[in-house]
């Protein structure tokens, strides 16, 4: 445990140091969460929402509480639509950290002298593997936590508030982000075994992200809306791709393939 | 590689030569337990590789071909790393001790990327040492550096050794490997040979005294015909290049006899083939 705790802040102190790590880590979150609140407060008027009474997808309807008007239901449809992409950071995080800090040490050639430690394969990769996923995984709750208590400070109907946080976003948040931040991670891992640029290491693993961007546009289009069920299955197709791509990082990721193969 | 077989007592500098693509990083990664060997047993501190291997990486230092240090953090700090990675008790204790050491206590709080190639590798040096391994693996450890800093790193290991340390060390200056190796090995994907450097020069050109005189002729090889030890004998110059097993046996009587035969000594020495020439012989031979 103490030697994935070096390894956890020794990436850390240097990753960070890099400013475009920092600038995902720090502001990507940050315009994640101003936008959804930015849009709460341009639509929190009644004369707003009474503009906005118009007719809705039909399935999204039959996930609208009864209890709200049709402009608030669009306000929280439009929401919950940016609210996907919020659950970029757990995924562009990770890629960034890890492209970096592999492909980094590739670079540098200091992943040798790290392997000739009496440190586990398995001790170096979860170490690795936290210290990408971890800030993002936190970045992604404490956006959510701003968003929330923007969101309570924002809404005058608490039924808006309550709709628009619902047992969906917080699966997703919760479930769902630190399953997606293990994907990033392995994927990134997995890149880095190919590549000798980090920057290049990053662009490529933030293919992670398309299967996003197909959600927030089937949901823009209302090809689908999502719930309970399809972030519950969500979770389960994440968990199994994870189980897939751990196995195929820890395979890459073994002293020998490094030494000889990684070029 | 194949067919390699040798056993290094406590406390020898032992070097591997062999040109690029031999194998000798190879054998370094395998015997530090960073590769698995695809055949073959071997030992190190006692431990087996590969079955053994974290006990093995705790006990042997390595220096890389490469310093691979992490640039962006302080020389204090990347020793630190490897102090909790290797679990040093006295992590302070120990990175001050060799940074002090090697001449980089100072410059301890500036971040690795702003040192010179020297100072990298002696904090390489610094990083391999702070767990007290009884063996340690050095793989090109003068490569690039200058000649001061090489000096340094010399006189460096030559002090390791005093304090009982096994050097395995891995080098292309084979005037280095003459002046800090025991015993050295010549590899080419299998062991040439291994020897002392002194046993090595003269199984391959023998020994050869060469008496200095202030004059000489070809007349004067007669003088050593019938000696039974004597090899081989030539004038060149004023000088006369006698081929013998045992010199330090054998000189006074060689001496006597020219001095015998009215000859005047300037001086007396043996002449030194250099360990590049056994090398080159011993490569070509190979090839």
């Amino acid at each position: 445990m103490n030697k994935i705790r070096t390894i956890i802040s020794k990436e850390w102190a240097e990753v960070f140091k890099n400013r475009f790590v920092l600038f995902t880590v720090a502001f990507l979150p940050l315009i994640m969460t101003a936008i959804p609140l930015v849009i709460l407060f341009m639509t929190r008027s009644e004369q707003v929402l009474n503009s906005l009474d118009t007719e809705m997808p039909a399935q999204f309807s039959a996930f609208c509480p009864a209890n709200l008007s049709s402009g608030e239901c669009i306000q929280v449809y439009v929401i919950s639509n940016f609210l996907v992409m919020f659950m970029i950071l757990p995924l562009a995080i990770p890629a960034t950290i890890a492209s970096y800090s592999i492909v980094g040490e590739k670079v540098t050639r200091s992943l040798e002298p790290l392997l000739a430690t009496p440190i586990t394969t398995a001790e170096l990769l979860i170490g690795k593997s936290l210290a990408a996923a971890l800030p993002a995984i936190l970045a992604t709750w404490a956006g959510f936590a701003i968003f929330a208590a923007g969101a309570w400070l924002i809404l005058a109907e608490r039924e808006v508030f309550f709709a628009v946080l619902d047992s969906l976003w917080l699966l997703a948040i919760f479930l769902v982000g630190p399953l997606m931040a293990i994907l990033s991670v392995n994927v990134s891992v997995i890149v880095s075994s190919r590549t000798n640029d980090p920057r290049v290491a990053e662009q490529i693993s933030m293919i992670v992200i398309l299967p996003l961007m197909l959600v927030f546009f089937g949901q823009l289009a209302g090809l689908f809306i999502l719930n309970n069920q399809l972030i519950l299955l969500s979770a389960a197709a994440l968990l199994v791709v994870d189980a897939i791509l751990i196995r195929l990082a820890v395979r890459l990721f073994q002293r020998e393939t490094i030494l000889t193969r990684w070029k | 590689m194949e067919d390699l077989t040798l056993e290094i007592p406590q406390g020898e500098v032992f070097g591997f030569l062999g040109p690029n693509g031999a194998g000798k990083t190879t054998t370094v990664r395998m015997l530090a337990s960073l590769i698995k060997p695809s055949s073959g047993t071997a030992r190190v501190n006692g431990f087996k590789v590969g079955s053994e291997d974290k006990a093995i990486r705790g006990s042997v230092g390595i220096l890389t071909e490469t310093p691979g240090m992490y640039d962006t953090l302080s020389a204090e700090r990347n020793l630190q790393i490897y102090a909790s990675l290797y679990g040093v008790q006295d992590v302070k204790g120990q990175i001050e001790k060799y940074l002090r050491m090697l001449g980089l206590w100072e410059q301890r709080n500036e971040p690795a990327g702003t040192f010179s190639k020297g100072m990298k590798q002696k904090l390489a040096i610094a990083r391999s040492l702070l767990h007290e391994p009884s063996t340690l693996f050095l793989d090109e450890p003068t490569a690039s550096l200058d000649p001061e800093a090489a000096r340094l790193v010399r006189e460096f290991i030559l002090e390791t050794k005093k304090h009982g340390r096994t050097i395995f060390l891995c080098t292309h200056n084979l005037d280095e490997a003459d002046r800090l190796c025991d015993r050295i090995a010549v590899f080419k994907t299998r062991t040439l040979v291994m020897d002392t450097p002194a046993n090595l020069r003269a199984r391959i050109f023998g020994r050869k005294v060469v008496f200095h005189l202030r004059q000489a002729d070809q007349g004067m090889v007669s003088i050593f015909q019938g000696l039974p030890y004597v090899q081989d004998a030539q004038v060149i110059e004023n000088k006369i290049l006698i081929q013998i097993d045992e010199p330090e046996e054998h000189n006074p009587e060689l001496i006597r006899k020219l001095v015998g035969a009215g000859a005047d000594i300037q001086f007396v020495g043996e002449l030194r083939h250099s360990l590049e020439d056994v090398y080159f012989q011993l490569v070509e031979e190979s090839s």
